[in-house]
């Protein structure tokens, strides 16, 4: 018997306005552990909605959503959380705590002795490659890349299984945002992690993740590996998304192929 | 040094030490039940409509009006607490004052609080769930700590009113650095008045920077700002307190209502007392209701009423018998009724009487209070801020049917200022007022005695119904104060020029009973 997938959305449904119109429409997902989702759409598309609803910062209307096997209605939100790293949109770096008091919270609410949580600040400095003496900084004496790189060890500081991230380099400069991308697959790749990234950038989406999940209208529209949803014919929202980065990559291969031809 | 600086220089420390403990006790507690509720609103929109409504309306009471409302309802309280456990609580003093104070306090702290707390940035609220802290969690380590900049500078607000409204606490018998500004305002003595005003000036800016210091602290987490202010904060209050403390309590309280006659009054008591090798503390600048239930409620030990006052505001009476009977009578109602002693009369009276300047009076060819009745609707009364509204004024009005074209109120010293600058024509004077005879005042006849008899009389608390100590002290003082020798105790502190101080006064009289026979 197949091992049951880590994530499992179960036909959830979700609506903001007491069932008016839904941001999320019997969705169904299944994320086996180590992969690297992206959901992508465009805003009101229900991506950001369904990835809150695995460490229960939403509640489903209808449907079951499950980690571990695990039903998590049956959990308390807070420790579920704390298993559960999370990348938030903007940063959300707490203002009024150090670099390194930010990174520690997690293990800290779960009661690590101090030793062991300061050796893992030093520990994750290092990994987000930040300078050990930022750690009694606070954010706001960081540019908006260190600070994303806090806001990576944070949400790995307790080691979780799960990494969750809201749109996590979306403010930042696209050089920037390359390297922290590549950086965090990279740490992905290396801690085994299973990480569900939301995003609207699609090319992100194909550089990064092994399987993009493409939503619209609060449904799932396409899953599939990044290079069949580039070639395949698929349905008109889909291919229009996806449209992008394929005429892009292909602007760069007659770019690149020109100087060979003469 | 000018002698009036130098008595007030000497009551400062202790005027401020009272003034620190109350206004720091009152913001503690402001602080203390302010803040959780402030949370608590901040998580239920009822609740804070309901808390920020109730507070904003305490609020708009005046203050004076606020310790005022106390007063009775503590009474009330303590009439009930000493039917079911046999104990009552102080309806006059520090627990009054703190009570109206707390609540005045309180506005501020909630304000800024709430707005604080539903004001944190909900990127951090989200944060907050987001890396798994429980509600408790969230709102100890994010919520409060982002909101304590914007809390801090209410608490600020609150500690600059509180201090100031503290002053008006004198008026329920609690000693603050009002004393200053209400004796000196009655006696004109500007000096105490300044010296009062600059204290209360420099304490609320001392307070403030201390709590600015722990609010910089906590903007950028500095603790050494925060130890620091609070440290000096606590360190002061302490202080003060320790002061209160050491000082002996005093064998006897003397209460004053608040004219100059009273403060005079009371502190040849106290020297009385003191002859005897005793000590007495004074309550000065209490309002008439509040001063004998003070004393019935042992309170304070002895003060000095008059007759005419206790028989229509205390006892209820509107016939007005002749003196000797009314004293008699009135002597008995007091003992069997509340156990006070009417020790006796001092010998003079300070009646309730209408007064007009001598030329305009003649001019008028005025004499009695009937010749007033026909002119009455073309002239002006100043009244004090009592008279409009005491059983007094309304059997004159009944008697006479007075129906004057204006009337105005005025604090006693001002009332004398408005009749010299004909602003009024007729006041409601005072028969031992020294400031009739240095004014070129007259008075009007009551001839038709509508009003009673004030003989000055003093008042001894039950509980010292039978202290010989206390009364063999004030014994002396009966029937030896004429009512010559009381105008001109009494105008030593109320004339424009040449103002004694009160320790003068009060020498005045007391060496004129050694020497009775001058």
């Amino acid at each position: 018997m197949a091992t049951a997938p880590l994530i499992e959305l179960d036909q959830v449904s979700k609506s903001f306005d007491g069932g008016r119109t839904f941001a999320l429409r019997d969705v169904s997902l299944a994320v086996e552990a180590g992969a690297f989702i992206a959901l992508v759409g465009a805003s009101g598309s229900g991506k950001t909605t369904a990835m809150k609803l695995i460490n229960r910062l939403l509640e489903p209307d209808q449907g079951e959503v499950r980690v571990e096997g695990i039903a998590v209605r049956t959990l308390d939100a807070p420790p579920l959380r704390r298993r559960i790293g999370y990348v938030f949109q903007g940063v959300g770096l707490f203002p009024h705590m150090t670099i390194a008091e930010n990174i520690a919270i997690t293990p800290q609410l779960l009661g690590w002795p101090r030793s062991e949580i300061d050796a893992r600040v030093a520990e994750l400095l290092d990994l987000v490659e930040l300078p050990q003496h930022y750690a009694g900084r606070l954010p706001q004496a960081l540019s908006g890349g260190q600070r994303q790189r806090a806001g990576v060890a944070r949400a790995i500081a307790a080691r979780p299984r799960v990494v969750l991230m809201d749109e996590p380099f979306g403010a930042l400069d696209p050089i920037t945002r390359d390297a922290l991308a590549t950086a965090w697959r990279a740490i992905h790749d290396r801690l085994g992690v299973t990480t569900i990234m939301v995003t609207h950038d699609v090319q992100e989406a194909v550089l990064l993740a092994d399987r993009i999940v493409v939503m619209g209208g609060g449904r799932i529209l396409a899953e599939d590996a990044p290079g069949p949803l580039l070639g395949g014919d698929a349905a008109p929202e889909v291919a229009a998304l996806m449209a992008m980065p394929r005429r892009q990559a292909e602007r760069i291969r007659a770019l690149t192929a020109k100087p060979a031809h003469g | 040094m000018d002698d009036r600086l130098a008595g007030a220089l000497g009551l400062l420390p202790g005027y401020t030490a009272q003034h620190v403990v109350l206004s720091m006790t009152a913001l503690t507690l402001g602080v203390a039940i302010s803040l959780p509720l402030a949370v608590l609103a901040s998580q239920r929109p009822r609740l804070r409509f309901a808390a920020l409504a109730v507070a904003s309306l305490v609020q708009t009471i005046p203050g004076l009006a606020l310790l005022a409302l106390f007063y009775p309802l503590l009474l009330a309280l303590s009439a009930l607490t000493t039917r079911l456990f046999g104990f009552g609580v102080p309806a006059l003093g520090f627990l009054p004052s703190l009570l109206a104070l707390t609540i005045y306090s309180m506005l501020p702290i909630l304000r800024n609080g709430v707005t604080a707390l539903i004001g944190v940035d909900p990127a951090y609220v989200e944060a907050a769930d987001g890396v798994g802290m429980t509600p408790r969690q969230r709102l100890y380590r994010v919520e409060l700590p982002l909101a304590a900049p914007v809390i801090m500078a209410g608490i600020r607000t609150a500690a600059v009113w509180t201090i100031g409204m503290a002053t008006l606490s004198t008026a329920v018998g609690q000693t603050s650095l009002g004393n200053f500004i209400f004796s000196g305002l009655q006696t004109e003595n500007w000096i105490y008045v300044l010296t009062g005003c600059i204290a209360v000036v420099i304490l609320a800016l001392l307070v403030d920077q201390l709590l600015g210091l722990i609010e910089s602290g906590a903007v950028r987490r500095d603790g050494r700002r925060i130890a620091i202010g609070l440290a000096a904060l606590l360190f002061g209050t302490a202080t003060a307190g320790a002061s209160l403390l050491r000082g002996p309590a005093a064998d006897y309280v003397l209460g004053a209502k608040n004219f100059s006659e009273q403060y005079i009054l009371a502190g040849l008591m106290a020297e009385r007392i003191a002859k005897g090798g005793h000590t007495a503390a004074r309550k000065e600048g209490l309002g008439s209701a509040v001063i004998f239930r003070a004393l019935a409620g042992n309170e304070i030990d002895a003060y000095v009423d008059y007759s005419g006052t206790l028989w229509t505001n205390v006892m209820g009476r509107s016939d007005v018998p002749p003196r000797a009977v009314m004293l008699e009578e009135m002597t008995r109602f007091m003992r069997e009724r509340y156990g006070v002693t009417v020790l006796g009369a001092l010998g003079f009276e300070n009646a309730y009487t209408l007064a007009m300047r001598g030329e305009r009076a003649g001019a008028l060819g005025l004499r009695t209070i009937a010749d007033l009745t026909p002119l009455a609707p073309r002239l002006a009364l100043g009244s004090d801020l009592e008279f409009l509204s005491r059983p007094e004024w309304a059997a004159l009005r009944n008697a006479y049917g007075l129906a004057f074209g204006e009337e105005k109120s005025f604090n006693p010293t001002f009332m004398y200022r408005a009749i010299q600058d004909g602003l009024v024509d007729v006041i409601s004077a005072f028969s031992s007022d020294g400031r009739l005879a240095g004014d070129s005042l007259v008075t009007l006849e009551d001839v038709k005695h509508a009003i009673p008899s004030y003989d000055a009389v003093i008042l001894i608390a039950p509980k010292h119904a039978n202290d010989e100590v206390l009364r063999g002290a004030l014994a002396p003082l009966i029937g030896a104060i004429p009512v010559e020798t009381m105008r001109q105790a009494n105008f030593m502190l109320d004339r424009d020029t040449d103002k004694a101080s009160l320790a003068d006064a009060v020498r005045f009289l007391a060496a004129s009973l050694n020497s009775p026979a001058k």
